[in-house]
């Protein structure tokens, strides 16, 4: 029993290990000047002055990447969140044929590769002659997150009572204030976790964002990584960006699970 | 049935538009000429294309391989994950997800640097390995989960019958935990035959996987043949489906 505890932990550890060695490997070379990923020229922290003084090449070309990613994200999220919201509650409400069209229908931008998703809508919008740059890329970004809002917001329609939403408009409840009172609080933290996954997706994006921003040089952190890549020279700043990125993620996780494990300490 | 089914028009209306209609136009492109003519010619140069056919041949090898790669590593993985006795904590699940927040492309940049560091040479081996650990979480988590809301009194039943461990795993475990695989082998199959950027990264452009040509086509303004090879796609995506449920049905 005891060995077999041991073998298990180690596996897992050996997992971690390999799944985050080109983490630490891109943190421990941000501490370097080099240009080249690999290549150390000995301790220096420029990498990271330079981030913030913004005194590198390219460096609004850097800096407009990464707010673009962040607004497209925000703003596909929110929208996503919106529309699967409302979504699923039309669905939760719907019967027989009418319910399983929309189900299926919700389910292909999720088994669609992200290629296939890129390619159609640039055929989307190339036949119906709409010029691509960030509207179009936000809306490709609201098709392959809103059906993940949805998947995360029906189950949360089948935990809570229905009758409380028809009580509260008896009662005499505006169908906004039941609306705002009643139902936006239970479907909270499905809506939550839809935004989350769904910002969090629109962050990774590269194919379906290549496909749909146009020419008039729209980029976010991933396409101009990639086209960067393509020239040949990384943007050494990435390196520190990257790093502060990863541990600004991994202290919102900490805090959330710490949280979590409190909570259900208390409960 | 109620007002409140209504509200789901507005995202009835965003998916006919942005997912049906879009997936529409790939089939009338791909059977369109240039000018707008009915042509089976897009689909007949890919059937006849020597290059093409092969690159769609290795694509799927490369998917199949790392489909089972991603199962054999990431099962144990989730089994041990699920497993209260041997893992308490949440936090280690967590830590097999965290890296997807880190941009991939960055993080199969900073593989390939690692390979070149340690002198390997760069190619199908290395292309393997990179895709299975991009793609890892996406078999590990599907299946955690199905094997965490899972009745283990099944388990428990079949070993009290005096099943032994192994036996309790092959006819009880592991059919149960089928859904989970399958749903893994969906995140990872399908975006493995679609992949363009890791691809090139991995192998330093020496080899070329299906989404590269689709990518190559569709930026030199060929999209006619672009729209032929994403039907392509298409059609294996819709028979991977129609497998999955059937296999689903049965069990």
């Amino acid at each position: 029993m005891k060995a077999k505890t041991l073998a298990a932990r180690a596996y897992i550890w050996l997992l971690l290990v390999v799944l985050y060695a080109p983490i630490v490997f891109i943190a421990i070379f941000s501490f370097t000047e080099a240009k080249s990923l690999g290549n150390w020229t000995g301790f220096s922290v420029n990498l990271y002055r330079n981030l913030f003084t913004g005194a590198m090449q390219n460096s609004s070309a850097l800096i407009s990447a990464v707010e673009n990613t962040l607004l497209i994200a925000l703003a596909a999220a929110a929208a996503a969140t919106l529309l699967g919201t409302l979504a699923a509650i039309g669905i939760y409400n719907m019967k027989g044929k009418k319910r399983q069209t929309l189900t299926f229908l919700n389910n292909i931008p999720m088994i669609n590769p992200d290629i296939i998703t890129g390619v159609s809508l640039f055929l989307l919008f190339v036949f119906l002659s709409i010029s691509q740059g960030y509207l179009t890329v936000i809306l490709a970004h609201i098709t392959f997150c809103t059906p993940y809002v949805v998947l995360n917001v029906l189950p949360k329609l089948s935990q809570m009572n229905p009758n409380v939403y028809e009580a509260a408009l008896d009662l005499g409840a505006t169908p906004s204030q039941a609306l705002w009172k009643v139902l936006v609080p239970a479907l909270r933290p499905g809506m939550i976790s839809g935004f989350i996954l769904s910002f969090t997706m629109s962050l990774d994006d590269f194919a379906v964002t290549f496909f749909t921003r146009g020419t008039i040089g729209l980029d976010t952190l991933s396409t101009y990584i990639y086209a960067d890549a393509r020239k040949g020279g990384l943007t050494p700043e990435l390196k520190p960006l990257m790093t502060l990125l990863f541990l600004a993620v991994l202290a919102v996780l900490l805090v959330i699970n710490i949280r979590q494990s409190k909570n259900s300490e208390k409960a | 049935m109620n007002k409140r089914s209504s509200w789901a028009l507005p995202y009835f209306i965003f998916l006919v538009l942005f997912v049906v209609l879009p997936l529409l136009l790939i089939i009338v492109y791909a059977l369109q000429d240039g000018s707008g003519r009915f042509t089976l010619s897009n689909l007949g140069k890919f059937f006849t294309d020597r290059d093409s056919l092969s690159t769609f041949a290795l694509s799927l090898e490369v998917a199949i391989e790392n489909t089972l790669l991603c199962i054999l590593i990431g099962y144990p993985a989730a089994y041990i994950l699920a497993d209260k006795q041997l893992n308490r904590s949440a936090v280690t699940v967590v830590l097999f997800i965290l890296p997807m927040w880190i941009n991939a492309l960055m993080r199969t940049l900073a593989t390939a640097e690692l390979f070149t560091m340690a002198g390997v040479h760069l190619g199908k081996g290395t292309l393997l390995f990179g895709m299975c650990y991009d793609y890892l979480p996406f078999m590990i988590y599907p299946i955690y989960n199905q094997l965490n809301k899972m009745d283990k009194s099944y388990a428990e039943a079949a070993q009290d019958l005096g099943a032994t461990p192994g036996e309790v795993f092959r006819k009880v475990t592991l059919p149960l935990s089928m859904p989970g695989v399958w749903s893994g082998v969906m995140m990872v199959f399908m975006p493995t035959v679609s992949t363009f950027a890791i691809a090139e990264f991995l192998t330093n452009n020496k080899i070329k996987l299906f989404g590269t040509i689709i990518q190559e086509n569709i930026n030199n303004s060929m999209w006619n043949y672009g729209a032929a090879l994403s039907l392509v796609m298409l059609v294996i995506i819709a028979i991977t489906t129609v497998l999955q449920k059937e296999d689903a049905d049965e069990s």
